[in-house]
């Protein structure tokens, strides 16, 4: 990645992720504990350990591109290891939704990104998750990305195998009270860290 | 024992048959559920991966319902649930500030002062000694591997629950009753969580090495305590072998479906037909012996298991 390819100010982005994962990047000494319990840091660009350290240099542009941070599952070991409390998961977090907010997320990790987008659209609508709506968004956002036949109708048998098992749902549950969880979208999109 | 009920999405949709056998055993042990009224989403990955500020007040919203409802403790048996319900609790439990705002953001006042439990925690509850009175059908043919997978014990200082390296909670509920459990190395490792629809192969990779070291380690099911585990390594479990070219044939039961068997419930009261490894090819008999290695596909469609 070329270090000339600055696509924000980052001196100011490492106390915002700091603010999101109220966590101290400069607590981080190094030791490699989160990469070596991290499940996914064989296949990933830049693994914990670097991106805390790119963080720590002044580089979040490099750690907002690097597509690590959308291969990353969440499992939290990373965090639950680290002898210096650092929050790497929530770091985690933090760099996700800034390259996400910033529209700097890498190309090749679209996906996951469009996943996570299609599930709070959907939320944000019925209140509670409807998984037949959330596959179908999911896939037409991604087919307009990548127009990738094959993935739009990947995993299309399982539908009736599902069905077969009643374990899918052509009308989901919906909140009664979606008005509210609209308001609460509303007020916690405003882009400030709370 | 009086509980609120937070079921959360996947026990309301693809993952239906956990809320059924979770059902099934807390009514026959006493354990009234009442769900909590017009409870919503908790936000889940996308929530904490998009926007810090929603990860807090969706699950707030949740626990000020609970707590309107006058309940001290709830039961949240999705971990990715609990966690939420757990970070947002600790949250406002440490930052005045942050209740304040987020009482006005949810519309509730939200004090934090419900405590949030795992289906684990609700059968340690019950105990094990009334457990192991309870007990109709001792699970002698039983050899688990009992999986954790990452959020009933991570991060520690959320959870409080059991040892976050090596648990033992669902082992001792499982010897209670009369089931056996292995010693494997993979019972707190990622399953690849939401990724099923986004990256399937990851979910592939994690899920198949979780597969192979319970069946090197003499194990003939899987238990788990978490619906995304139970997708990924179960509805998955025929893909992953594709991919492969191996043959799992691995039951995955949630604790519930034999904390019910071990209670005398047949499999499709619990809703174990519904399985994806276990509900083709149902053969008479069930699992034969605790070190017959995987048991074959379909083996949990019957009665005796």
């Amino acid at each position: 990645m070329k270090s000339e390819n600055v696509v924000l100010n980052s001196s100011s982005v490492v106390p915002l992720v700091e603010s999101l994962a109220h966590t101290r990047i400069c607590d981080c000494y190094q030791c490699g504990k989160c990469t070596a319990g991290c499940p996914m840091a064989a296949g990933m660009d830049i693994p914990p350990t670097r991106l805390i350290r790119l963080l720590q240099l002044g580089h979040a542009d490099r750690a907002l591109q690097a597509q690590a941070i959308w291969q990353c599952v969440s499992c939290q070991t990373c965090a639950t290891r680290c002898p210096k409390s650092v929050d790497c998961a929530g770091v985690m977090d933090a760099l996700r939704q800034l390259s996400a907010e910033r529209g700097v997320a890498t190309p090749k990790q679209q996906r996951t990104m469009l996943f996570q987008k299609a599930f709070l659209k959907n939320i944000r609508r019925n209140g509670r998750l409807n998984e037949l709506e959330l596959i179908g968004e999911f896939k037409f956002s991604t087919f307009l990305h990548d127009r990738s036949l094959s993935f739009l109708f990947k995993d299309a048998t399982l539908a009736p195998e599902l069905m077969k098992r009643k374990k899918f749902h052509l009308v989901g549950e919906k909140a009664h009270n979606r008005a509210v969880v609209a308001r609460i979208f509303a007020r916690c999109m405003d882009n400030s860290p709370s | 024992m009086n509980l609120a009920y937070y079921p959360g999405c996947a026990l309301h949709g693809s993952s239906n048959d956990y809320e059924q056998s979770l059902r099934a055993c807390l009514e026959t042990l006493d354990v009234q559920l009442k769900e909590i009224d017009d409870w919503i989403c908790c936000g889940a990955t996308a929530a904490h991966s998009l926007n810090q500020k929603l990860a807090i007040a969706l699950p707030a919203r949740n626990l000020a319902l609970a707590e309107d409802e006058g309940y001290q403790q709830m039961l949240a048996p999705c971990p990715m649930c609990s966690m939420q319900l757990l970070k947002a609790r600790k949250a406002l439990v440490e930052d005045e500030a942050l209740r304040r705002r987020m009482s006005e953001i949810v519309e509730l006042e939200v004090r934090g002062d419900t405590q949030v439990l795992n289906l684990i925690q609700v059968f340690e509850a019950i105990g094990l000694d009334r457990l192991k009175a309870a007990v109709k059908a001792p699970l002698g043919s039983i050899c688990a591997a009992c999986y954790y997978g990452c959020l009933l014990t991570r991060p520690a200082s959320v959870a409080e629950f059991d040892d976050c390296e090596q648990p033992r909670s669902m082992e001792k509920i499982l010897e209670a009753l009369g089931g056996k459990t292995v010693d494997w190395n993979y019972r707190t490792e990622c399953c690849g969580a939401g990724m099923t629809m986004a990256n399937e192969q990851t979910v592939l990779d994690l899920s198949h090495k979780i597969l192979s070291n319970a069946a090197a380690h003499g194990a003939n099911c899987l238990v788990v305590a978490c619906p995304m585990c139970h997708v990924n390594l179960d509805m998955k479990q025929p893909a992953i072998e594709r991919h492969y070219g191996v043959r799992h044939e691995m039951p995955i039961y949630y604790l519930s479906d034999v904390v019910g068997l071990a209670l005398g419930f047949k499999p499709e009261a619990l809703g174990i037909d519904r399985h994806f490894v276990c509900s083709a090819d149902p053969a008479p008999g069930g699992v034969s012996t605790s070190d017959a290695g995987p048991a074959r596909r379909g083996t949990g469609a019957t009665g005796k298991v």
